[in-house]
């Protein structure tokens, strides 16, 4: 299991608000932390990958945690070294 | 901040964007922004400002709504006529966005005030239809040093560009001092397409944003011109003036002057 700085479970919520909240952990941390999300909602582990991404957050991994759960690990700015 | 959920849910849009997210949205409900002027450009700049999270938006009208107001000035509604614009424009605003404080002025604006009514705010917008009072808060962002958002329309023509203390030109950089009377048409008896406005004042709502976020590029020396009927932005370039009598090397403004009201048919 990869190792975390913060956690942010936000199963119950759909796209877009998955990526908002997760932004909004983002913002909280330190540049080069990590970040472990927990959702529910599947399309989350594509949406919320592509636009961490986008905004320069490397994701780590995407994992299915159990029957109904994610995890989508992310690294603070990772990809603007 | 840590957002209420209502804030998470309502901001989004923003926060999803790279160049606002949460960091932004905190600066835009941090933010103070005066509008000068409730009516056509003030509608439209004042909704999308209240909309954006606008912190303390102070509105400054000393006008009531008139039945003619009504095809252009879309913040006020039929049974607002005859109330003052700043009270119908505070409804509007907290009908749309709780999070907004909003602070209401119905005196009239002059030398005497200005400077009051502009110190604690962040940035000016100018949404004024006559010279007079753009001379005056031209005049008095630059001895005061505010951010000024300039718009004005007419007929089908609008005009906007954003005027930054010490930075670039003024207001009388481009026009150094107020026209004739009789030599303009008058100010509010000019015909105006009513959509026109719209366009304006929300170019002028963007422009605020972008100069709070600190993001993205102003008009700041450019004028943007924009014809509605034949449909052209067109754009100016504007360069501070050497000899401008407010911001040159040798001002002969060094205080606020109130210039006589211009327009002939006065209401």
């Amino acid at each position: 299991m990869a190792e975390y700085n913060s956690e942010l479970d936000i199963k119950g919520e759909i796209c877009p608000f998955t990526f908002v909240r997760s932004k909004l952990a983002l913002e909280k941390i330190n540049q080069g932390e990590i970040l472990r999300i927990i959702v529910d909602y599947e399309p989350a582990i594509r949406n919320v990958p592509r636009s961490m991404e986008e905004q320069g957050h490397k994701v780590i991994s995407i994992n299915k945690i159990n029957d109904t759960d994610y995890e989508i690990i992310v690294e603070k700015n990772g990809l603007k070294k | 901040m840590d957002f209420t959920e209502e804030q998470i849910k309502r901001y989004a849009r923003h926060i999803i964007l790279p160049e606002v997210g949460g960091e932004g949205q905190e600066k835009l409900l941090s933010s103070k922004v005066l509008l000068i002027g409730a009516g056509g450009l003030g509608a439209p700049c004042g909704l999308y400002l209240g909309a954006a999270g606008i912190g303390t938006l102070g509105i400054a009208d000393f006008d009531t709504v008139d039945l003619s107001n009504l095809q252009r000035q879309i913040w006020h509604g039929n049974k607002d006529v005859g109330r003052y614009k700043v009270d119908s424009a505070k409804d509007s605003i907290e009908r749309i966005n709780p999070d907004v404080k909003v602070v209401t002025y119905k005196e009239k604006i002059s030398s005497d005030n200005i400077r009051e009514l502009i110190k604690d705010y962040d940035v000016v917008i100018d949404a004024t239809d006559n010279f007079p009072t753009r001379y005056l808060i031209n005049d008095a962002c630059h001895f005061y040093g505010k951010p000024l958002v300039y718009g004005s329309i007419f007929r089908f023509d609008g005009q906007a560009t954003v005027f930054l203390p010490d930075k670039g030109p003024c207001y009388r950089c481009l026009f150094p001092s107020p026209p004739p009377a009789g030599l303009v048409p008058s100010c509010q008896e000019a015909g105006v397409l009513g959509v026109l406005p719209g366009v304006i004042g929300t170019i002028q709502a963007n422009e605020a944003i972008k100069i709070i976020l600190g993001v993205g590029t102003t008009l700041n020396g450019r004028l943007l011109i924009y014809d509605a009927l034949d449909m052209k932005f067109t754009e100016m370039k504007l360069r501070q003036d050497r000899t401008c009598p407010l911001c040159g090397e040798n001002p002969t403004v060094v205080d606020l002057i109130e210039y006589e009201e211009l327009c002939e048919f006065k209401a």
